[in-house]
């Protein structure tokens, strides 16, 4: 039994139902029912007797086990309904597993909510003391990390003004950062960083990170994948109430993705102009179908088409993203060299030559525009990932920190640095060119 | 460290050690309570002197004056405030703690504490109106140059009682009301219809003897009977067999209400 004390949250056999339907039955109760026997002559003569309402039984979690040690960072993923909030209720102790148990080892801070307990009449002040002891702080715990929280949320002027006068903005810094500072032994956050501005949603992400970072344990559920993929290492992917997959969360995210991107597909499709793209394919220099690649590489990307119209002169756009941001992108609006039309199926591909790219995770964006450039015909969205993995030693690169090439801007444009001693070194992820490995030119 | 466990059919006993170290949430959850009830009021504090202060009137004009019934002697208002006191407390407890898991439904689906911290809470706003009628009871003392007995020593022990009556009736409505929204409807009811038939605008001798026991089958029957007996005197008697049936039905009220309330609590966050 001891080596059991190891993990950090066991989560075993667990199952949890809901009675669809109950709530009717008697939430309401007599009133209800007396409501009822008033219509019920009415409801006679309509002819619509029943009234009463039949309990379903709604598995929302079945046999789910799970255990998670101290210091995993681990991302959960899965449709809208797949379980994930449901777990993350019982993880928190909102409510009881039907089947099966939950053990837990540590303090666990849930984060379900942003702004849990605000209440619109007291001043940012003192809904900062609310939330926080609603959260689990002490006062004097509160009161020890006031400055950090009020910094953090970037609203110092606003402090004494009630928070009904607050923007939707404003509101979500400050419940944001109350909610970062409770420095716990385990982090549950659902999707709460959805809300707020981007540089915003980088800061709360960059917090959670350094909870992750200084080894403590996070679960973590979100849609935006990117995010999950830079701050997760474990995946679990929940689907229709069971772990789909558990693994490396690389892999588990591709999986995933490559999963909802078959109905993602569905939406790459425009019938008042005929066009529909079946399916974007990444290859190699060698052809082959791959989603992962070299620094350096070629990078195709393959787009299928069907176009059960003639598009006339359709503008293709193809972009590449990194963690950072977008590193590079191809479009037709500017080099002019547009089809004249698009009939029947084909494919389109776009190559993108000795892609200059650190390792890091990647998604391919689409759009295709009409001749007149004025409308949409594939809004710009993702279509594809795709990972590169590489020893950055091989490229002549000599850091200690390469690690940190997952967060850096991806694209690396050949250069050189020119050293006070004379010294000059070239950089660069061009396999034709290699970078010389030396002080001296 | 440790291991808290979570499963379906087991209550947890770590429940009383988080209810201790959640015990500031309890202050925290009043201090809110307290400051938003005058933060909206351009009255402001005065609220909790107007209320008793008109419901007085209004009692002794319709009981003292147009009733015409007896006092024992005492002045009207000053009996009628005594009854006043408890049953304020006892009522507006109830329907701020019936309420409260209902009125707090968003947080009890997205943060973990344990829920009878809010329910307790609530009844401090109404704990704190009962303080300032005090003052009011203490004022109207002083105008009528009227001593209390002896036995006002006695009081914090009825003070107890009633706050027991309230947590208890306060700790069953509000688990009943998760599930059965009747009650909102029920409370206010009760409360307008037991403002009445408790001895609030009357002295409860007035009850011919052969019902005095059946009338104590109320518990505020017998509270309300004590405080007029500590602040009046023996011009207010206690009747022992009520005040006995009252502890009973307090306590019984109590050990139940946080027995159902415990049972009831794993489901709230799903049912609510």
């Amino acid at each position: 039994m001891s080596e059991d004390s190891n993990f950090a949250i066991s989560i075993e056999n667990v199952g949890k139902k809901y009675l669809i339907g109950h709530q009717r039955a008697t939430g309401d109760g007599m009133r209800h029912a007396l409501e009822g026997a008033m219509r019920a002559p009415l409801a006679w003569l309509r002819a619509r007797r029943d009234q009463k309402v039949h309990q379903v039984d709604f598995w929302a979690l079945k046999d789910i086990s799970i255990n998670i040690n101290h210091g995993e960072v681990v991302g959960i993923l899965g449709r809208n309904g797949a379980g994930k909030s449901t777990l993350l209720k019982l993880l928190s102790r909102i409510t009881v597993p039907t089947k099966g148990r939950i053990r837990i080892n540590g303090r666990i801070a849930s984060l379900l909510e942003v702004g849990t307990g605000f209440h619109p009449e007291l001043t940012g002040r003192e809904n900062v003391f609310l939330n926080g002891a609603i959260l689990g702080m002490s006062r004097a715990e509160i009161v020890r990390k006031f400055d950090e929280i009020v910094a953090f949320s970037e609203i110092e002027e606003f402090l004494d003004t009630p928070v009904k006068r607050y923007s939707s903005g404003m509101y979500v810094r400050l419940a944001f950062s109350v909610a970062a500072h409770l420095d716990p032994e385990m982090l549950i956050v659902d999707e709460v960083l959805a809300v707020g501005d981007t540089s915003f949603q980088k800061k709360c992400l960059a917090k959670i990170a350094s909870y992750a970072q200084a080894g403590r344990t996070v679960l973590f559920v979100s849609h935006n994948l990117d995010s999950v993929r830079s701050l997760c290492k474990r995946g679990v992917w929940l689907k229709d109430g069971r772990v789909n997959q558990d693994g490396k969360a690389e892999e588990v995210i591709e999986d995933y993705f490559n999963d909802i991107a078959v109905e993602k597909c569905q939406s790459l499709k425009n019938t008042e102009y005929g066009l529909s793209i079946q399916k974007v394919l990444l290859k190699n220099d060698q052809g082959r179908e791959s989603n992962r690649f070299l620094p350096g590489e070629d990078l195709s990307v393959e787009i299928h088409y069907e176009a059960s119209k003639n598009v006339k002169k359709p503008i293709f756009a193809v972009s590449i993203l990194g963690s950072n941001g977008p590193c590079f992108a191809s479009n037709m609006l500017l080099d002019g060299h547009i089809p004249d039309v698009l009939e029947g199926c084909g494919t389109i591909t776009c190559t993108f030559r000795s892609i200059p790219l650190l390792p890091q995770n990647y998604s391919v964006k689409l759009s295709v525009r009409t001749e007149t450039v004025s409308e949409m015909i594939i809004a710009y969205q993702e279509v594809a990932y795709f990972v590169v993995a590489g020893d950055l030693a091989e490229y002549g690169y000599k850091g200690a920190f390469d690690a940190h090439a997952r967060y850096s801007t991806g694209t690396v444009v050949p250069h050189e640095w020119r050293l006070p001693d004379g010294s000059t070194i070239a950089v660069s992820l061009n396999r034709q060119t290699p970078a010389l490995s030396g002080w001296e030119r | 460290m440790t291991e808290l466990l979570i499963e379906s059919d087991r209550i947890e006993r770590q429940y009383w050690r988080d209810l201790w170290s959640y015990r500031e949430l309890f202050f925290f959850f009043a201090w809110r309570d307290l400051i938003v009830r005058y933060k909206q009021t351009v009255v402001g504090v005065s609220w909790s002197l107007i209320r008793p202060l008109l419901t007085v009137l209004v009692l002794t004009v319709v009981f003292g004056r147009l009733g015409k019934l007896p006092a024992s002697g005492m002045p009207y208002p000053l009996l009628v405030l005594c009854g006043m006191l408890p049953w304020q407390f006892f009522s507006s407890a109830i329907s701020e703690s019936g309420n409260s898991l209902v009125a707090h439904a968003n947080m009890i689906s997205k943060v973990y504490f344990p829920r009878l911290v809010i329910t307790t809470s609530s009844v401090m706003t109404s704990f704190v109106d009962f303080l300032v009628s005090a003052l009011f009871l203490v004022a109207l003392m002083a105008w009528y140059r009227f001593v209390p007995p002896v036995q006002v020593v006695l009081l914090p022990f009825f003070v107890l009682l009633a706050v027991g009556a309230s947590l208890g009736a306060g700790v069953w409505i509000a688990a009943l009301m998760v599930e059965y929204r009747d009650f909102r409807f029920i409370v206010p009811f009760v409360v307008q219809f037991g403002l009445y038939l408790s001895p609030v605008g009357f002295q409860s001798s007035l009850v011919p003897a052969r019902f005095r026991l059946l009338y104590s089958l109320n518990p505020m029957v017998g509270i309300i009977d004590g405080f007029r007996w500590c602040l009046l005197g023996a011009r207010s008697p206690i009747y022992l067999p009520g005040l006995a049936i009252a502890v009973i039905e307090v306590v019984g009220l109590v050990v139940t209400g946080i027995w159902y309330f415990r049972k009831t609590e794993r489901t709230f966050a799903d049912v609510i």
